[in-house]
């Protein structure tokens, strides 16, 4: 068969959803355009957006103290059986004196999180990642280079994570601008010219240290940390669970 | 990893968890007990969970084993309750004609199998990859597709206005 198929239903749902790589996509794109089955597309899209319109509200509502409640002792009775019972009550007494102000908290203290962390890295990767010509800075074969300049930049000794055993190598870096100062970006690819990008901060200010979290910009998903004065996020347009593995690996090698 | 930050893997989840509860079930109250059942079940399992596991996946499939053995103690289809209007507050108010799609496609939804419902929320509003609804709900990746199709088929017609047979309720 010569030029592209006819989408079929599943394509339909797929580029509705956002969930054709982008070459497929483009081609049902422009495949559509003199079909009637572009109105599905439209309509399914339609429907995303109604959900969204009618049940989004709820991602706001604080949630009622009953699911933000430590787990009951009997549930947690056998984790904490060789920690000590006492710490474990104590614990329980603490976190649910707090639990109602805490929930509130955290939804500021994300929201800052949000655009500390989130937004900057998922802006700076949109920009970069799909430069073919000048994706970063100094390359990867300058790699020593690169980390005491931009250790210099951030005043803080960096780390270039290393991730072959994942199949991602360093492409190299850059200078961006920060908050309040400088960040910098570390870009690596895999085999099949995939980015993936970790912006690093070291100017964080007044938000405290988190775990490991999840956040999404328009539509991209970064894991990010922040751990004293230095924020780490890592970005890339791969599924969550995909992009989790390869932020766990860039943890443990920075925290670890 | 530590408990705390397990435990934030956990916590944070709970609004995701709580927006597709309250799409699948309607009624505040009783999506917030769905909500809260779930997370006791997952307090209490959290030493199984794989460490380098998908916990989104993992509570929403705890949360939809939940619901389908209370569908299938109760025997019927869970309730679902039309949202009411107060309760829906887009960002930007909606206009009447808006207002009125709104309304009926809260109405198709409602109105939809709760097989396909499940389907339908979790790609569209939770905007889950196919092959992770697949996992969560143990079915195959086609018949995922298969059950999104005929949902989204449904909601067209109805909010086209055209009658739809299939989607009276029995009650």
């Amino acid at each position: 068969m010569t030029g592209p198929r006819r989408p079929d239903a599943n394509d339909l749902h797929a580029l509705a959803d956002g969930q054709l790589d982008p070459a497929r996509a483009a081609e049902m794109t422009a495949a559509l355009a003199e079909l009637p089955e572009a109105r599905c597309v439209a309509d399914y899209q339609r429907i995303n957006t109604g959900l969204h319109a009618l049940y989004d509200h709820v991602l706001e509502e604080p949630a009622p103290e009953r699911l933000l409640n430590p787990p009951r002792a009997s549930s947690w009775r056998a984790r904490w059986a060789g920690a000590g019972y006492a710490a474990a009550a104590l614990a329980l007494l603490v976190v649910g004196a707090t639990g109602g102000w805490y929930a509130r908290d955290s939804m500021i203290k994300s929201r800052q999180e949000q655009i500390a962390m989130v937004r900057p890295a998922a802006i700076a990767h949109i920009v970069y990642a799909v430069e073919k010509r000048h994706p970063v800075e100094v390359g990867a074969d300058e790699e020593e280079h690169l980390v005491r300049w931009l250790s210099n930049r951030l005043k803080h000794q960096l780390k270039v994570p290393k991730l072959d055993t994942i199949g991602f190598k360093l492409v190299g870096g850059r200078l961006l601008p920060g908050e309040s100062g400088t960040a910098a970006q570390f870009m690596y690819e895999n085999a099949q010219g995939r980015r993936m990008t970790l912006y690093v901060r070291a100017d964080i200010n007044g938000l405290r240290e988190t775990a490991f979290r999840y956040g999404d910009e328009g539509g991209v998903g970064v894991f990010y940390w922040i751990d004293g004065p230095m924020g780490y996020a890592i970005t890339g347009q791969f599924g969550r669970e995909e992009l989790l593995g390869i932020a766990r690996k860039v943890y443990e090698q920075l925290e670890g | 990893m530590a408990d705390d930050e397990l435990k934030r893997l956990v916590t944070d989840q709970i609004p995701h968890l709580r927006r597709y509860a309250r799409a699948l079930v309607g009624e505040r109250d009783r999506a917030d007990d769905l909500v809260q059942d779930s997370l006791e079940r997952a307090w209490s399992r959290l030493g199984l969970w794989r460490r380098d596991g998908n916990m989104r996946a993992w509570l929403f499939t705890i949360m939809h084993n939940l619901n389908a053995n209370a569908v299938r103690q109760a025997k019927r289809r869970p309730r679902h309750d039309p949202i009411d209007e107060t309760l829906i507050m887009p960002s930007t108010p909606p206009n009447q004609e808006q207002r009125l799609e709104l309304n009926a496609l809260s109405a198709a939804i409602a109105g939809l199998p709760v097989d396909q419902r499940a389907v339908v929320l979790l790609v569209g509003l939770e905007q889950m990859r196919y092959d992770e609804v697949a996992e969560i709900l143990d079915l195959p990746l086609g018949t995922v597709m298969s059950r999104l199709h005929r949902a989204r088929e449904r909601l067209r017609r109805a909010l086209s206005g055209e009658a739809v047979p299939a989607l009276r309720r029995v009650k």
